[in-house]
């Protein structure tokens, strides 16, 4: 499904003292099945400009574009209710919105707002503990019993059970352990391609971005100042200084790497390909060979 | 909507008023309610009117954000006055309408009561708008120090409504982002039938309660390993200082009350 | 004398939340360390591992089911609880739970005004605290509008004008933004610059890990290893399995060997990294 924000602005708290401007001038598209990490600074507006992904904010001036909908400031109840159950959005500690008694009416939750029948929401539930890998047993179980981790995927289980189109993640692995993180991060890239999903990350690690993205997005002052795929971003070191933003390690490394040896490598945004790069480099023998 | 109600909110600011102690200002409203009560007729009434916006005058508020703040409450007061133009009689007849007459006491009972709310409520907000909720608290407590001679809890009453002022925003915070992760599911809580709707309030009150109640949790735990452990043996940051304005501005209400009490009848 | 007493020491430390049930686990199973005065100690582990307990464990909060838990010396009692807890400060995970006072000077002043300190020296202290952490000019500012990591900053600020002996990080920087991070990391070096301060953190955050002169590994309940941060990692495998990552250098110099390209010595930072792969260039 595609994603599309035209010359979208937006503003709090209009005609009031405290009326602030969030985003301005925003163009961004998100082609159907793409995988989009949106990078920036605290305060840059990664975060305004998701919740209008589904309609949790409207646009103040210009439209975005969900799917053949579209959403504006005038856009109202049904079309919004629409546009939601085609955008699923995982939010920061999405365990702090669990509330149910079992596990299994959690997850079936969301599907249900959206009508889906309560013997395929349950259906659903089922299959989403075991695609989440969360133990037997977990479904009667009460949200509130269940480890951090477990509660994470018990929420995201709950966003993915109305089945969207677009998943729209915010900082997903925030408070996990690394282990924790990277399993998480693999199990939504596998959702992506299993379900071949419009993927939104918001994300501070440029790894992630690197490693997982086919595109990246970067938020300044918010604008999107910046779109294009990740290697070539990450390549243009006056951008990604300009907006006091890092570079993967492995790219970082890959610099001073090439300045020592005075050679030039392609992008290297993950390590596995900078130690196939770095190997065929030493393994040449001479230096500039 | 919200963001425009201004009851409970605090402007900073350096003017006469800002600068008065918390205690003498909580004084001063208390005694003021007393004072309203003793305005009774047009003389009294526009005495305590002018002293009123004396004082809005002094905080350095301007009208038009009280009056923007405030627009609910005026409403109110205008529904009050017209009530009473309408259904009080007695005096002269001033309008013959095709359903009834307007009376000269339903116009007179009418203002007086308007002023008196609109005194009130006014200079109650001033007090808010001028004085940080911080300061409330510690005017509060001081103010009531002596009934700890007979075991009231002063000092922990205090601290709880500094705490709770200080996790308004907090709670607020999470609240905006439980919503919307609901609604994000579908949650809808703007239409259906009653029922549907106070159902529709279970998913977000569940999380702030597990919310709140592990702050609060992880709060206690703080605050004892920082060493509290009540009232007892504790010395305070915050110090309070009563200057000679703080007695002018008490003055000044038992002049007024004296010139109240000499014009009534 | 004083000198050989360790800040920390844990003899056979075990510990469950469920003493009626035996079939759970022990949250702690005989975990032995000391911190020594001005160690800088590191405790990891994936989430669950018990590093949190053992935080529970060293500020009173919770006392060992077998074992000694002792603090510059002693084991907490009724009688010395508050005066052990007075030469500590701890700083918790979430910003906005720990902080007390209405703003900023507020909260910093916070414990001294429960030990009575008297108000000259309080203000003295308070503004003292906030200089060290850079954040004198935050005085007045209400809690909601300080940002995760100058909110953690002002934590560090109420503990160090107690003027403590040991400060404990009980993740301190796992809710923060990579900013925050490096602005409490940054606040943390700069006070062991200052002040005679033993810190001892409780995270995953590589960085801090690699501050530290000594780490404990914890997994499972159980202490798995200790040792400096070069003898940690030399494990390399093992820890990422127990859900500690590996730092960056370490990782490529792992994946350099399975392409074929052994690295004699062992590195940690990039620069070693560089130079370990000129040196293995030229004695080709």
């Amino acid at each position: 499904m595609d994603v599309s924000f035209e010359r979208v602005g937006f503003r709090y708290a209009v005609n009031t003292p405290f009326e602030t401007e969030a985003l301005h001038d925003v163009d961004v598209t998100m082609p159907s099945q793409s995988y989009t990490a949106i990078v920036g600074h605290t305060g840059s507006g990664k975060s305004t400009l998701l919740l209008h992904l589904n309609g949790l904010l409207k646009p103040t001036t210009g439209t975005v574009k969900i799917g053949d909908r579209v959403l504006t400031a005038e856009t109202k109840g049904k079309q919004l209710r629409t546009i939601r159950s085609e955008v699923g959005i995982v939010f920061q500690f999405p365990e702090h919105q669990l509330f149910e008694e079992t596990v299994e009416r959690d997850i079936m939750f969301g599907p249900m707002n959206f009508g889906v029948p309560e013997e395929e929401a349950r259906r659903r539930a089922h299959e989403l503990v075991d695609l989440l890998g969360l133990p037997e047993g977990t479904l009667e179980k009460s949200p509130f019993d269940l480890s951090g981790g477990q509660m994470r995927r018990v929420a995201i289980a709950g966003v993915l059970a109305f089945e969207p189109n677009v998943l729209v993640l915010d900082e997903p692995t925030a408070g996990l352990d690394p282990k924790g993180r990277k399993e998480m991060m693999e199990l939504f890239y596998r959702l992506h391609q299993e379900k071949q999903l419009t993927t939104v990350l918001v994300t501070h690690s440029m790894e992630d971005a690197a490693r997982y993205a086919d595109q990246l997005v970067i938020m300044h002052e918010g604008t999107a100042v910046a779109q294009g795929p990740p290697e070539q971003l990450f390549a243009d070191e006056t951008l990604i200084e300009s907006y006091r933003l890092d570079v993967p390690q492995s790219v970082h490394f890959q610099r001073q790497f090439e300045r020592k040896w005075g050679v030039s490598l392609p992008i290297c945004l993950t390590e596995e390909r900078l130690a196939d790069e770095i190997a065929r480099v030493l393994k040449r023998g001479e230096p500039n060979a | 909507m919200l963001e425009k109600m201004i009851i409970g909110r605090y402007i900073p600011g350096t003017s006469f008023v800002h600068r008065l102690d918390p205690r003498s200002k909580l004084l001063f409203i208390f005694f003021f309610i007393f004072l309203v009560f003793l305005a009774n007729n047009p003389l009294t009434y526009t005495l305590l009117l002018a002293f009123t916006l004396f004082i809005v005058k002094l905080s350095g508020i301007r009208f038009t954000y009280l009056y923007n703040g405030l627009k609910i409450i005026f409403y109110l007061i205008a529904f009050m006055f017209l009530m009473h133009v309408i259904f009080t009689k007695g005096g002269s007849v001033l309008i013959q309408l095709p359903f009834g007459t307007i009376e000269e006491e339903g116009v007179r009972q009418g203002l007086f009561i308007s002023i008196r709310f609109f005194s009130l409520i006014v200079v109650t907000t001033i007090l808010t708008l001028t004085t940080s909720p911080i300061s409330i608290t510690d005017g509060v407590e001081l103010l009531l120090g002596p009934l700890k001679a007979i075991n009231v809890p002063v000092h922990e009453l205090a601290l709880m409504m500094s705490i709770s002022l200080r996790f308004i925003p907090t709670l607020m915070d999470e609240t905006d982002k439980i919503v919307k992760a609901q609604v994000a599911r579908g949650s809808d809580l703007h239409t259906g039938s009653l029922k549907e709707r106070l159902q529709a309030v279970v998913p977000l009150l569940v999380p702030l309660f597990v919310s709140a109640f592990k702050r609060a949790g992880d709060l206690a735990t703080a605050m004892e390993v920082r060493g509290y452990r009540g009232g007892e043996g504790r010395t305070r940051y915050r110090q309070l200082t009563w200057r000679w304005q703080d007695t002018a501005a008490l003055l000044s209400l038992f002049v007024v009350a004296g010139l109240l009490i000499y014009f009534r009848h | 004398m004083s000198q050989t007493i360790p800040i920390v020491e844990a003899k056979n430390v075990s510990f469950t939340y469920v003493p009626e049930n035996k079939d759970v686990r022990f949250a702690l199973q005989d975990v032995s360390f000391h911190v020594q005065r001005g160690d800088w100690v590191a405790i990891v582990g994936h989430n669950g591992s018990g590093k949190s307990t053992l935080a529970q464990l060293m500020i009173g909060l919770l006392l060992p089911i077998s074992g000694e838990m002792k603090l510059f010396g002693s084991i907490y009692t009724e009688e010395n609880v508050w005066d052990i807890r007075a030469r500590l400060g701890i700083v918790f995970q979430n910003p906005d739970n720990q902080f007390v006072g209405a703003t900023v000077q507020d909260d910093v002043a916070f414990a001294l005004e429960n030990r009575g300190v008297p108000h000259e020296e309080m203000v003295r202290r308070v503004e003292e605290a906030l200089r060290v952490v850079n954040m004198d000019q935050f005085l007045t500012a209400e809690p909601h509008h300080l940002s995760g990591g100058q909110k953690q900053r002002v934590a560090i600020a109420g503990a160090i004008a107690q003027h403590p002996e040991l400060l404990i990080l009980d993740e301190a920087t796992s809710m923060l933004d990579p900013q925050g991070r490096a602005e409490v990391i940054q606040t943390v070096k700069a006070l062991r610059d200052t002040i005679d301060l033993t810190v001892l953190s409780i995270t995953h955050d590589l960085e801090e890990v690699l501050l530290a002169d000594h780490v404990i590994v914890m997994n499972e309940g159980r202490c798995l290893m200790t040792g400096t941060p070069e003898e940690i990692f030399a494990n390399g495998m093992e820890l990422e399995t127990i859900g500690l990552d590996l730092p960056f250098a370490l990782k490529m110099a792992q994946l350099l060997e399975q392409q074929g390209l052994p690295l004699q010595e062992q590195v940690m930072t990039e620069e070693e990294l560089v130079n370990a792969l000129w040196t293995y260039h030229s004695s080709v």
